[in-house]
């Protein structure tokens, strides 16, 4: 059963009932979730966790909405990896890898859809909505399929039909907005207050956002319940970045760990950077930018959890880093290379973060570190599209072995 | 109805953009947050009124360098 007591403006503290909304009536600041957080604590132990289901759910008691296993995709308990490779290269003694490329759908998206779309029929919804260029498409659509709701996807009609494949075939409806990237905004926070369905960022934002605590628990979970030292992350909208912190503060509120004395560092790549500016910058406003990076997972140009993230990095005693463009491919190539996972724009993003503050002495060689690789690169295969040059030869076994240089 | 975020950068925060909106065009302005500090400075608005009047009004904000997006973030996710 869930624990939630309210939603809550994290801006001037009103109080709402829990429904399909996501933003203050006084001050236009975003719901989030309270919890008794006391309740969970008496309802929850190590074993009881450890006797759950291997999928988000196992943390069902933290989360804003009930297990519903017909809309149950399996998402979350991704692999928690110890680096070898990466970690010899970077010098570090204790690198771990939360590998959430390997979700249904292929992305960590799949945690906050999964929460989304159980909370939408409790709430009664029948229809799943959003608008996406990649990653969240490809969730709702997934989950509305299970769950056998109807999916409207909306997307710029600009996009390349290809990017969306991934969400296409689940069947959803999926709308081709002509328009500047504006007007799809501005169409959807219409929509979203005119039909009755459940926009997983929009009306359900909330409840949707909760989803990716699962981030924070899994971690802690799988390195024997503790929180680690670091935490890199590639960050677009911000929240799953503040999500992954509180999270870790849940867990240590509720005594499964001990105190959270984890730094949390938040990667952007330069094309879309805008709350790593800010941190720079040494200010706690975000001044929006126009979204052009090669990683696409990451183009939030006016991020909504914005200034929480650059609150977390405050708090946290973490930081912000900005990744080069020309290191996103760098940095896919690197971690596949290195430790056999291919993962997309963002966790080049956040490769290139880590090797920063390794070489800037942020992150010290003994202090656990965990990266966050949040989506899957076989979405995005143009970006490293150049490393695919293979040897032609002959069919002889001369002509292979004067190719590689070596005779038997 | 509409929710914006109006972003303003150095000497624009000087300049009374909310007022001169109002003023300018048939528009019913609300301030529900902001926050201003040295060289930058952010303002999240409730606009009423004909939605091509406030297309307008907001057109001129952009003209004048005012940078203006949805109220609570980017709807439109990767």
């Amino acid at each position: 059963m869930t624990h939630v007591t309210s939603l809550r403006c994290k801006e001037c503290s009103r109080e709402y009932p829990v429904g399909a909304f996501n933003v203050c009536e006084f001050c236009f600041g975003p719901l989030e979730v309270r919890y008794d957080l006391d309740a969970i604590k008496a309802a929850v132990s190590r074993e009881s966790i450890a006797a759950g289901p291997n999928s988000l759910w196992r943390y069902a008691e933290f989360l804003p909405a009930d297990h519903n296993p017909d809309v149950d995709i399996n998402a979350g308990f991704t692999p928690l990896i110890r680096s070898k490779g990466l970690a010899d290269k970077l010098g570090l003694e204790e690198l771990w890898i939360k590998n959430d490329s390997v979700n249904p759908s292929y992305s960590f998206k799949d945690r906050v859809v999964a929460v989304a779309s159980a909370k939408a029929l409790e709430l009664g919804f029948d229809t799943l909505a959003c608008a996406s260029t990649g990653n969240l498409a490809c969730a709702v659509a997934a989950h509305a399929a299970r769950g056998n709701m109807k999916a409207y996807v909306f997307i710029p009609s600009d996009l390349e039909a290809g990017k969306v494949l991934g969400a296409a075939i689940y069947g959803p409806t999926m709308i081709a907005i002509d328009g500047t990237y504006d007007d799809v905004n501005r169409l959807c926070s219409e929509l979203a207050d005119t039909y009755p369905w459940a926009f997983v960022n929009i009306n359900i934002r909330p409840f949707y956002a909760d989803g990716s605590k699962t981030l924070g628990f899994e971690v802690a979970e799988q390195l024997g319940w503790r929180a680690p030292a670091h935490v890199v992350a590639p960050s677009a909208s911000g929240a799953m970045f503040t999500k992954i912190y509180q999270g870790f503060n849940e867990f240590a509120y509720t005594g499964l760990i001990g105190k959270v004395e984890t730094k949390m560092h938040c990667v952007q790549a330069r094309g879309c950077s805008p709350i790593a500016t800010a941190y720079e910058e040494g200010r706690l406003i975000i001044r929006p930018v126009r979204a052009n990076t090669i990683a696409k997972s990451l183009g939030i140009g006016n991020p909504a959890d914005g200034y929480y993230a650059l609150k977390v990095i405050e708090a946290s005693g973490g930081s912000a880093v900005i990744a080069e463009e020309h290191e996103v491919a760098e940095g896919i190539k690197l971690l596949a290379e290195a430790d056999g996972i291919f993962t997309e724009g963002a966790g080049g993003v956040a490769v290139a973060g880590l090797r920063r503050l390794v070489a800037r002495g942020t992150i010290k060689p003994d202090e656990p570190t965990v990266l966050y690789i949040t989506g899957n690169g076989l979405k995005t295969t143009e970006v490293v599209a150049d490393v695919v040059h293979p040897i032609h030869i002959e069919a002889t076994v001369a002509a292979f072995q004067d190719a590689i240089g070596a005779r038997a | 109805m509409q929710r914006v975020r109006l972003t303003f950068l150095d000497r624009l925060i000087k300049e009374p953009v909310v007022y001169q909106l109002g003023k300018k065009f048939d528009i019913v302005t609300n301030i529900r947050r902001a926050d201003i500090q040295e060289g930058i400075g952010w303002v999240i608005l409730e606009l009423e009124g004909d939605d091509a009047e406030i297309d307008r009004g907001l057109e001129w904000a952009r003209t004048v360098g005012v940078r203006v997006d949805p109220a609570l973030g980017d709807l439109v996710e990767p």
